[in-house]
């Protein structure tokens, strides 16, 4: 099913009884079995204002033209969304509604926000066919409910998107990143707080292995003068530093954090884990993983096992939340791939996804984690 | 302003209930003297009172729970309420509702420098909030113009933003975590010290929806660390388009101010008459500010002012210390007084895309003449928040009826350019029977359904957001019984 507009999704879905699998450019494949609705079609930027800071488009409108077209009004989303393409091995181009629709933001999100703080608006067709708006275009809106933010992350059990906008922010003149070797994990997340804590607005704190030894990578983005004023002063601040200064090879590192390039071409199932950043050490201690890489100051753990391990047994509980990112179809349904809810907080979850889809039809079971796991 | 009429069925359960409320709370924490419910008969909003039932000041999450569980059971309507400082009558009472006020719930339970969180009870201050981290030169974000009095569960009632989010971001982009009570007394944690939702946004669609899912008890909140300092620059123009075009330019070129404050002619001579800042008399006045380095402001305000010069400013004065930037923001920040001064006012406060900025004041202009009451315009030029202030007298009649239709027909035109009716303070009772001039029947219908969900007997905050007749098959035995 390809709807060409927002009225024939609309169409489609109030006759549909079957289950369908919502689908933009299938980089994010969920391992689900039904027939695809593609958005494929739901193409293409209504509004640009770059002197308003925003962008309207289709939901199915690739992220690559999203991207073009900011880049020429030297303007970026500013979330910064991780291209799966690498770590999932899967193809097709990313769809600025599937960014949305699992709420996908990368190492700025610790500075910036999350895809959903940048989330000004929305429509959407419900698991009825009912064509619902909310939000708009502006950057401040509190007229009744967020149902925006309700819609991202919401993984298309609510409701399928047809149009998102956006706000965006002026990309930066130069970035810079700074390199420091640390001895373990909770030396790196106390390097990395500190570096948090600074008025030096750092707007990546990641941590991995790098040339054999873990390294915490922090950067600065901004004018020129600004960023080498800022590092110079972290290098004060924290001592034993190399500093990447080329704009490029900058960038090249965060990509490559951003999108988990570390894990690339080795098997096993991958998970994410969000935490405090203060519990990173401890609760990653307990994952015997066979590869670690951490973002957002420790708060993102990447985590890659071998196949088939429930690793939200191996943590027991905690506060914070393990996403399975990559694992077989098998796995994914023995194990689920959201966190299970406490049971008041499954029940609201339930009863919002009987009233948005109550034909049960949108990627149905996606999120509810089985009750055995 | 329509409300429901007292269920006097409700009405007859208030003994039964005070002495329910009296077994669970401390003597002092009840109020049912109708002498002393008066004190929460309005909020900032006084153009519109009604003494509750009875008002009760929790001090636990406990106790919030007990109340609403007795509530629940007995089916009477619960209104939240923080320090009352709405402008949108978001704590406006019913005759037969319990005021439940958190003021007294106001301790800080958790700061933590190291993952860059507080944990505060949600009765404590916007203002303390930072008060309580400063000292490690730390602050909470989001500063709505009440901060001093303003409490956090009203922030989070709202999604309260403030002149800083251009940069910042409002309360639902500080907000990490809740401890919310639901109206049948279920406690529920949501968020915490871990960034981003594992499920649905709970958080997020509980942020800004006016105290009608739950009763925010408790809030973990991003805490940031202070700049090394921030210095404003103050411009003057002789048309409100070329200060709109001028804001528009700076953002372009890159730059991202920490605030860009817009103030109109009208706005100006009244700042200047009461706060003697020595504005200058020009049609639009800009205030805009940067944060860093002394050198890093340097940079930034010289490319902001390079913008300005190419739009002609009649004045460019940049505050070269502390004293010049206290006299920039003196008159802005006085701004509300000195229209209290002048007359009684209405403030609104619909958002705007940024480029309709000059259509939109010109055409207040005319509604202003053809109403005959003065509107002057202060807001955040960067985020497109407008802040009409309409002037008017209480005192004379028909005064208040005359200046809500104007201030009704300044909200519509801003939807009507693609904006909304309102960005920081909220619908309460002020926008809602303007809420289908925004949204459909059919979207207002998508928000409902959640609140079926949180509260399903629709007891919590009564009559506000959605329009009666919309929320009426839902209120049920509430609006029936009369």
């Amino acid at each position: 099913m390809t709807p060409e507009s927002e009225e024939e999704l609309s169409a489609m879905l109030a006759e549909r009884r079957d289950p369908v699998v919502i689908r933009g450019g299938g980089t994010r494949g969920i391992g689900m079995e039904a027939p695809f609705l593609e958005t494929g079609r739901l193409s293409g930027i209504e509004l640009y204002e770059p002197g308003a800071l925003t962008l309207v488009a289709g939901a199915g409108t690739p992220l690559a033209e999203i991207s073009e077209v900011l880049a020429e009004g030297n303007q970026r989303l500013a979330f910064e969304p991780m291209d799966h393409r690498g770590l999932l091995r899967s193809d097709g181009e990313p769809t600025i509604g599937g960014i949305v629709a699992a709420n996908i933001s990368g190492p700025r999100r610790i500075q910036v926000g999350a895809c959903r703080d940048h989330l000004l608006g929305v429509r959407f067709v419900d698991g009825s066919g009912t064509v619902i708006k909310n939000g708009g275009r502006v950057m401040k809106n509190v007229t009744g409910y967020d149902l925006v933010k309700l819609m991202a992350g919401s993984w298309g059990t609510l409701g399928v998107l047809s149009q998102v906008s956006l706000k965006v922010l002026p990309e930066s003149e130069t970035e810079a990143t700074l390199l420091l070797p640390c001895p373990d994990v909770a030396t790196a997340v106390s390097r990395m707080s500190a570096a948090l804590g600074s008025p030096f607005e750092v707007t990546g704190a990641a941590c991995g292995p790098r040339d054999g030894a873990l390294t915490v990578m922090l950067r600065l983005e901004g004018f020129e003068a600004s960023v080498a004023y800022r590092a110079q002063r972290l290098v004060d601040q924290l001592g034993d530093v190399s500093l990447v200064s080329d704009r490029d090879e900058s960038r090249r590192i965060w990509r490559d954090i951003r999108d988990v390039s570390a894990f690339h071409g080795r098997a096993g199932d991958v998970w994410r884990i969000s935490v405090k950043p203060g519990d990173a050490p401890e609760i990653s201690s307990r994952l015997e993983a066979e590869a670690l890489s951490f973002d957002w100051g420790g708060g993102l753990i990447w985590a890659l096992v071998s196949e088939g391990t429930d690793l939200r047994q191996r943590i027991g509980p905690f506060s914070g939340h393990a996403t399975l990112v990559r694992a077989s179809n098998d796995t994914r349904t023995r194990i689920g791939m959201f966190q299970p809810e406490p049971a008041p907080l499954a029940a609201i979850s339930a009863g919002l996804r009987e009233r948005f889809d109550p034909h049960g039809i949108l990627n149905p079971g996606l999120m509810k984690t089985p009750a055995h796991a | 302003m329509d409300m429901p009429v007292a269920n006097p069925a409700i009405l007859a359960r208030k003994t039964a209930l005070v002495e329910r409320l009296r077994a669970v709370l401390p003597e002092e924490a009840l109020i049912s003297d109708p002498a002393e419910t008066r004190a929460y008969e309005c909020d900032a909003l006084t153009a519109y009172a009604c003494p509750p039932m009875l008002a009760v000041l929790p001090g636990s999450t406990q106790e919030v729970s007990d109340i609403l569980a007795i509530c629940h059971e007995m089916g009477v309507p619960v209104v939240p309420r923080g320090s009352g400082t709405s402008l949108a009558g978001g704590a406006l009472p019913t005759a037969d509702c319990v005021i439940l006020g958190v003021a007294r719930m106001n301790d800080v339970l958790e700061t933590d420098y190291e993952n860059r969180l507080i944990r505060v009870q949600t009765g404590r201050t916007n203002l303390s909030v930072t008060g309580a981290v400063e000292e490690e030169e730390f602050f909470y974000a989001p500063d709505p113009s009440s901060q001093l009095a303003c409490a956090i569960a009203g922030n989070v009632a709202m999604n309260s933003g403030g002149a800083h989010c251009l940069k910042y971001g409002v309360t639902t982009n500080n907000l990490l975590g809740v401890t919310l009570v639901m109206m049948d007394g279920t406690v529920v944690e949501i968020g915490g010290g871990y960034l981003d939702s594992g499920g649905l946004d709970l958080l997020g669609v509980i942020c800004g929806s006016e105290g009608q899912l739950g009763v925010v008890t408790e809030a973990t909140l991003r805490i940031l660390r202070k700049p090394e300092g921030a210095r404003p620059v103050l411009m003057g123009f002789d048309s409100n388009e070329v200060a709109g075009a001028c804001v528009s330019d700076i953002i372009q070129a890159g730059v991202l101010p920490v605030a860009i404050e817009f103030m109109d002619r009208p706005c100006i001579q009244a700042c200047e008459a009461f706060a003697k800042a020595g504005y200058p008399m020009c049609e639009a006045l800009l205030i805009v500010e940067v944060e860093g380095s002394e050198a890093e402001i340097d940079h930034q305000l010289g490319l902001i002012t390079e913008i300005a010069q190419r739009h002609n400013p009649v004045e460019l004065r940049e505050a070269r210390d502390a004293d010049e930037a206290g006299r920039i923001w003196l008159g802005r920040k006085s701004a509300f007084g000195a229209m209290g001064q002048i007359n009684d006012y209405m403030c609104l406060d619909g958002t705007i895309p940024v480029s309709a900025l000059p259509q939109v004041l010109r055409r207040i202009g005319e509604m202003s003449r053809e109403y005959g009451l003065d509107v002057a315009n202060v807001f955040h030029a960067g985020d497109g928040n407008m802040h009409p202030l309409i002037l008017f007298d209480a005192n004379k009649p028909g005064d208040l009826e005359l200046c809500e239709n104007l201030g009704a027909d300044i909200l519509k035109l801003c939807v009507d350019v693609g904006g909304c009716l309102t960005g920081e303070h909220g619908v309460g009772i002020e926008k809602r029977d303007l809420m289908l001039y925004q949204y459909s029947e059919t979207d207002l219908e998508a928000q409902m359904r959640v609140k079926d969900v949180f509260d399903p007997n629709w007891l919590l905050n009564p009559a506000k957001v959605f329009p009666l007749s919309v929320s009426e098959a839902r209120r049920g035995d509430l609006a029936d019984v009369a």
